[in-house]
């Protein structure tokens, strides 16, 4: 039990408890990937590179991609739902 | 500030108690656990000292996961193929409803993607599809493997069409059978790769090609191709969700 | 200290639960649904863990080393990418309900089922 694995834990403790207060979802996902690059950390400490390649390149590329897609996509049937609406 | 409905104190009252309930079970639990980094299990000392000497793969991660416990994998495939399927099937029927905008109603300036991005989307196409081949195919001697390896080949892909023109982009929404092709073949091949194990000694999943040195490229029986496997249908099914996410929202000119 | 990493999986649990309790937002929701699955990351790679022990990564050392477990490394290995597919079925499923309710919050969308 080094210092950076007990350092490396209080940050990963911190940043969910950071992630889950946070109630917008954009910036949310923002602090999703903070807490993905930081999970990918602990276990490059615990010595476990392979998860740590696929933590990365899941949590950094894959997950936002599909979140902030999500929510475009969302957001543009709010505004066809909204010009109907109008239009009515 | 909405209105709650009334039990939403109530729920979150009896939520923080089971939350709390749970925890504590928890860390009741990790008490019986052995402390932290003292102990290993006798299953994992012994795969780990030998998957060296009996698959000829160095990375025994990917020898445990592609190899040893290759149904497992089989199993965790085909969850990540139902559920990209299931995320289809959600999300075509939204197109059959919406009309689809036709390529004459994009206003010519949206056409085109800026400069910046167009060099930077095709410059990095090609060393990024290349570090992605070199994951794949050496995951039994290095840290890597099909899973990462597949991921970015999606990126890499996906570089083609951040890079391009929109109507590059709407040529995808027509020619997703390329995708889903190499989706459903990387699924099926990793299946394959079983049945050969059984037609070649009765045992599904036995390692039936010939090992090789270990630290070269061919080794390890049929992990590359395993690995190979795992990474088309990772990267076909990752770039499925994207390509049915992308459609509606990036066709629609602004107001 | 030996129990730490145990306590972090704990707190991420519930955390995470916490948040996926009192969401009012889907997209929220989901989200939180990441953060419970990595607690359960952090709770396997930490049972795997060995002291002053390598990667398994036979490459540069030899098969006589102290190495951590791969087992459990390889169960995590295929979790996290497939994890995150589920995900985009759950968006996928969030991306329907708006569409059908109008509204991506879970009080609202059953006082319209009422």
């Amino acid at each position: 039990m080094n210092t950076l694995l007990v350092l490396v834990l209080a940050l990963l403790a911190l940043s969910g408890l950071v992630t889950v207060s946070i109630r917008d979802p954009v910036r949310q996902a923002i602090a999703l990937g903070v807490f993905g690059l930081l999970e990918a950390l602990m276990f490059f400490v615990v010595q476990a590179p392979d998860v740590a390649l696929s933590q990365i390149v899941v949590s950094g590329v894959a997950l936002p991609a599909m979140l902030f897609l999500a929510m475009a996509k969302i957001r543009s049937q709010r505004e066809a739902e909204r010009e109907e609406a109008e239009e009515e | 500030m909405r209105d709650r409905p009334g039990g939403f104190s109530l729920r979150l009252v009896v939520g923080a108690i089971g939350v709390v309930l749970t925890v504590g079970g928890f860390v009741w639990g990790t008490t019986g656990l052995h402390p932290f980094g003292s102990e290993h299990s006798r299953y994992g000392f012994y795969t780990a000292h030998h998957a060296v000497a009996q698959r000829h793969a160095t990375n025994s991660v990917v020898a445990v996961a592609f190899d040893y416990r290759a149904f497992d994998t089989l199993g965790e495939e085909f969850i990540l193929f139902i559920s990209v399927v299931g995320v289809v099937v959600l999300l075509r029927s939204l197109h059959d409803e919406e009309e689809e905008p036709e390529e004459e109603k994009l206003i010519p300036e949206q056409r085109r993607a800026s400069d910046a991005e167009r060099w930077l989307g095709t410059a990095l196409v090609g060393p990024i599809a290349i570090l992605a081949a070199y994951i794949v195919t050496h995951g039994q001697l290095t840290p890597g493997g099909g899973f990462q390896g597949g991921i970015i080949l999606m990126a890499a892909i996906a570089f083609i069409f951040l890079g391009g023109e929109w109507v590059i982009l709407l040529r995808l929404r027509r020619a997703t059978s390329w995708v889903e092709m190499m989706d459903a073949g990387g699924a099926a091949g990793f299946a394959m790769i079983g049945f050969g194990g059984l037609i070649a000694t009765g045992a599904f999943f036995y390692n039936f090609l010939p090992f090789g040195t270990s630290g070269s490229l061919l080794s390890g029986g049929f992990m590359p191709l395993a690995n190979v496997a795992v990474g088309l249908e990772v990267a076909g099914a990752t770039l499925m969700v994207v390509s049915e996410l992308v459609d509606q929202r990036l066709l629609r000119p602004p107001r | 200290m030996s129990v730490f990493p145990y306590l972090v999986a704990a707190w991420l649990l519930g955390i995470g639960l916490w948040g996926v309790i009192s969401s009012r937002n889907y997209l929220h929701l989901i989200m939180c649904l990441t953060v419970l699955q990595g607690s359960t990351y952090v709770l396997l790679l930490s049972v795997g863990y060995l002291s002053h022990a390598k990667a398994p990564i036979f490459a540069d050392i030899t098969t006589k080393s102290r190495v951590t477990d791969p087992i459990v490394q390889a169960l995590t290995l295929t979790d996290v990418v497939v994890e995150a597919t589920i995900v985009a079925m759950l968006l996928a499923l969030v991306i329907q309900a708006n569409k059908r309710y109008g509204s991506i919050d879970p009080d609202e969308m059953r006082r319209m089922r009422d």
